[in-house]
């Protein structure tokens, strides 16, 4: 399988790094993407996430993570990628015929 | 992605990248003689966000495979350009008001536009910008509005920056359909989803009503309500000003630009200290 990095820039020691930020926006709902930015380290990306992307309490907790860790699939191969989900109408519940008098299913 | 569509995304995404940062500058310079206390916290929670949107363009423009250094050389070298809106100097206090009602409000009809752009990542910092940049805006308006209702002198300040800034607001659309070199193909595309035209007439409209709430006359005497199309028409736009503003000829391009080189270099040994020493935490693997 043809795997990528995120980003196709190589970080050399002489450059910020380039991290992803993920933002919860409420305690107990799953975190989402929020965008990137550059940092020396951990500690100045997390700073630098709080400042960038939560000015107005957008969120209750933050991730960073180099982008250079993150693996991504590659969209252009998604149809070949996901094929093995393309056949399997049977794990909707629509698949199955169900009497009408059936009730609480 | 086509390398034309890439190109013109780096283009016009960085473009407006470095719009943001620079406009940092004319606002900045009010900061430290705001006239009370609320109006300089707002000023610099509003500069903040303006640093805040130039970040999340560099970084939807990086995604297209660019770096950010990259990014910033052709900015300083001048290959890349800015809203030709900052070269214009902020000379009074109404200024201020004056950029945050006009130039922001210019700003948000266009991007207001651009969060349906055809490139994700731009899209989704579109939609952002456009949620922040409305208390912009309404802090113009407050200043304006107030000043509009002031003493004679502060009447004479608002209206004299209205009058300074109409036009070059106008001039932020860009030329006119018929004269843009980017703009049909980018419509094709998608990049853009309203024509130059097309937009300006709807910041037109828009600011037209709210000037008249507040008193202040647009500096345009050929504005008038056209029942026809239900649209106010306007007077000619100065192009020749503009072109020489867009060739560096404005009053501060001069000033925008080794500002923002100085403050670069300055920023240097910070960046590589930096970096040193998340470079030493790594090695003896404390920070890691």
């Amino acid at each position: 399988m043809q795997i990528k990095i995120r980003t196709e820039i190589k970080m050399s020691k002489n450059k910020m790094p380039l991290w992803e930020v993920f933002i919860q926006p409420k305690t107990g709902v799953q975190f989402q993407h929020a965008g990137s930015l550059h940092a020396s380290d951990k500690e100045m990306a997390l700073q630098n996430a709080r400042d960038l992307y939560t000015r107005r309490q957008e969120g209750t907790c933050i991730w960073v993570v180099k982008a250079e860790h993150i693996v991504s699939s590659n969209s252009e191969d998604r149809e070949p990628f996901f094929d093995p989900a393309d056949d399997k109408v049977y794990r909707y519940p629509t698949f199955f015929k169900v009497s009408k008098k059936a009730k609480g299913l | 992605m086509p390398e034309k569509y890439r190109s013109h995304l780096i283009r016009q995404i960085s473009q407006h990248a470095h719009s943001e940062i620079i406009g940092m500058q004319p606002e900045g310079n009010w900061i430290t003689r705001a006239p009370t206390l609320r109006a300089k916290m707002v000023l610099i929670a509003k500069v903040q966000d303006e640093a805040g949107h130039g970040l999340y363009l560099y970084s939807a423009t990086e995604t297209l495979g660019v770096t950010r250094s990259k990014l910033i050389e052709q900015l300083q070298v001048g290959k890349a350009k800015y809203s030709n809106i900052f070269n214009y100097p902020t000379l009074t206090w109404a200024d201020i008001g004056a950029i945050g009602w006009l130039v922001d409000g210019a700003a948000i009809v266009n991007q207001q536009s651009l969060r349906k752009t055809s490139y994700g990542p731009y899209s989704r910092a579109m939609i952002r910008i456009c949620k922040e940049e409305s208390f912009h805006q309404r802090q113009g308006y407050e200043i304006m509005s107030k000043m509009a209702n002031g003493t004679p002198e502060q009447q004479e300040m608002a209206q004299d920056a209205l009058n300074r800034w109409w036009w070059p607001s106008l001039m932020m659309f860009g030329p006119h359909d018929s004269d843009s070199a980017h703009s049909s193909i980018a419509m094709k595309w998608k990049i853009k989803r309203n024509t130059n035209d097309e937009l300006r007439q709807i910041f037109v409209d828009r600011t037209v009503k709210q000037a008249d709430l507040i008193g202040l006359e647009i500096p345009d005497d050929n504005l008038k309500w056209n029942p026809k199309n239900k649209h106010y028409d306007f007077g000619d736009i100065n192009w020749d000003e503009f072109w020489e503003v867009i060739k560096g000829n404005g009053f501060c391009n001069k000033e925008r630009m080794s500002n923002h080189i100085n403050s670069h270099k300055e920023g240097k040994w910070v960046r590589e200290a930096a970096l040193a020493y998340a470079n030493k935490n790594q090695n003896g693997n404390k920070n890691e």
